[in-house]
């Protein structure tokens, strides 16, 4: 993937490279997770990644880059109250956060990741609809809003504000 | 019964758990020393060593093998190194017992040390943007906590588990291990102590969460033809009948430590046992035993809950039950099936390579009956239960 920070307005830019896509503002769509996907038995992989199919028992050597659902049920969730040492680029003062673990329906897969700005483990429960997000992790030296995908329970305000 | 399929347990030795963060050969050598006294074996009759890693202690802690071998004075004898995170050890006596069973050498030194830094695992130094350990850090803070956290509230809001129930496992381990002297904390902990104690990753607060500890185990292993010769008769010898080193079966469902992401299920079905009951089982397969044959069992109680999780891997409850199980005693010592009397984790804290092998250490003894102050009565079968990152399995039955 090319350096396309300086097309963000606002300076905004993955804090990773190639693994969900970022919208350009107002277009109307959300974010999307990028997974892989076997060419030859259909299934998928996250983080992206090229190389063997995961099942044993398919020897396809390549697999495609697909976007993956942006929406799944919640599978588990955490809450973080200690800063977690580097390299997570922790705020300072630390304020706890949660994150959340969602499995998506169509993929048959469960994906971690934070939970929005502002929705805590009291605000989640097993079982619930999440949506996909995008939240600025951190502002590196260049001033450049480096983001990252996050959960949240669909419909809520952390769901449809977004930061991206 | 004593199978030809059975390598014998002759010496057990441990170096107590603790934080002192010295050189983590001086830890090994007290443990390799003591379990070859208790095995009456002298070092240069030794025909293999297998050293567990440890991976934060340059290079001799990746030829733990070798450099424990050169410790003990070189004697030519072959030597291997095993590296499986957590399940480091149980790998080291795989790889001891298979050169046992293949007749490569009649007796084995099996050894993991640790000296641990403090508060929280970090992934080695540098920016490695490529490595998923840097990736879990970085995006998201995914510490090891968390994915403990993640299990735990699936056991509450799945099974009804509550902060009280893992704040019980945490009172019943300290309990066990107060007598033991290789534990590195020997207090009673109270409910309140742990339900009052800070939230490290919700819903398990610090008392939930095992510590990261100094220690060493060693365990001298031999055919069951050398132990015969030994000590004159197999009777009451202590032997190791399943080793289970299994990984996973895909696509594996359960979100584990380190990963992003499960495997996807669109295609392929999930195996009818996840990961970790299939890591056990594959170690009562060998040894020919089931649940209802486990007298104790010394589990991975990296998190309260996760002991908890680890009852219905072994299959001594239903999924959902442990629990109850718990509630009713079964696995505090004086129960159906006590669990962890060694004190586990808990008591312990976590020497990553040492760990699997003081799981076995602590079987041994009580088989012995020699676990004093901590003895469960009449046992004959053990089993050990752990797993490491990255799909290692770890699980071993011992029999007397």
């Amino acid at each position: 993937m090319s350096d396309d920070r300086s097309t963000h307005a606002g300076g905004s830019a993955p804090a990773i490279d190639g693994w969900f896509t970022v919208p350009e503002p107002n277009s109307g769509t959300g974010p999307q997770l990028i997974g892989s996907r076997c060419p030859d038995c259909g299934t998928y992989a996250f983080p992206p990644r090229d190389g063997a199919c995961p099942n044993p028992h398919c020897d396809s050597d390549s697999l495609n880059r697909v976007p993956l659902s942006a929406t799944g049920t919640l599978w588990s969730f955490a809450e973080n109250h200690y800063a977690p040492p580097p390299p997570y680029p922790a705020a300072d003062p630390f304020e706890p956060y949660a994150l959340a673990a969602v499995e998506l329906a169509d993929e048959g897969m469960v994906i971690l990741g934070k939970a929005a700005a502002g929705v805590r483990a009291a605000d989640l429960a097993v079982g619930m609809h999440m949506e996909l997000g995008l939240d600025v992790l951190y502002t590196d030296d260049d001033g450049v809003d480096r983001l990252v995908w996050v959960w949240a329970p669909s419909g809520s305000d952390a769901a449809d504000g977004g930061n991206s | 019964m004593a199978s030809n399929d059975d390598v014998a347990i002759l010496g057990v030795g441990m170096h107590p758990w603790g934080k002192w963060g010295r050189d983590f050969t001086e830890y090994g050598m007290v443990a390799a020393r003591a379990a070859l006294a208790d095995a009456g074996v002298a070092w240069t009759d030794v025909g293999h060593v297998a050293g567990a890693e440890t991976i934060r202690n340059g290079y001799p802690g990746f030829v733990a093998g070798s450099t424990f071998a050169q410790k003990l004075g070189w004697t030519g004898v072959p030597v291997s190194s095993s590296y499986a995170a957590c399940a480091s050890g149980a790998m080291a006596l795989q790889t001891a017992r298979a050169n046992i069973l293949a007749g490569f050498c009649d007796v084995a030194l099996v050894i993991g040390a640790d000296t641990t830094p403090k508060g929280f695992f970090a992934p080695v130094g540098g920016e490695r943007r490529d490595d998923p350990d840097w990736q879990r850090f970085h995006l998201m803070g995914a510490t090891n906590p968390v994915y403990f956290a993640l299990a735990a509230r699936r056991r509450m809001d799945l099974w009804g588990a509550t902060s009280a129930d893992f704040a019980a496992v945490k009172v019943k381990n300290a309990r066990h291990g107060l007598a033991n002297p290789n534990a590195r904390y020997r207090k009673e902990v109270a409910l309140d102590d742990v339900l009052t104690s800070p939230i490290v990753s919700d819903p398990l607060r610090l008392l939930d969460i095992c510590a990261t500890s100094d220690g060493a185990a060693a365990i001298v292993v031999a055919s069951a033809d050398f132990a015969r010769r030994h000590v004159g008769s197999l009777d009451g010898v202590v032997r190791v009948r399943g080793v289970s080193t299994a990984t996973p079966t895909y696509p594996q469902t359960f979100l584990e430590l380190p990963d992003f992401a499960t495997d996807s299920t669109a295609v392929v079905t999930p195996p009818e046992l996840g990961f970790k009951a299939s890591v056990v089982h594959h170690a009562y397969d060998q040894a020919g035993v089931g649940p209802d044959d486990i007298d104790l069992a010394e589990v991975y109680d990296l998190s309260t809950a996760m002991e908890l999780d680890w009852y219905e891997h072994l299959g001594l409850c239903e999924v959902g039950g442990a629990e109850e199980l718990l509630r009713s005693g079964a696995t505090t010592i004086g129960g159906r099936v006590p669990v962890n009397a060694s004190g586990g984790l808990a008591s312990f804290g976590e020497a990553i390579p040492a760990q699997a092998l003081a799981q076995v250490c602590e079987l041994t003894w009580q088989l012995r009956g020699q676990a004093t102050g901590r003895q469960v009565d009449g046992a004959r079968v053990g089993v050990t239960a752990n797993q490491g990152l990255f799909g290692h399995g770890s699980s071993v039955v011992v029999g007397v």
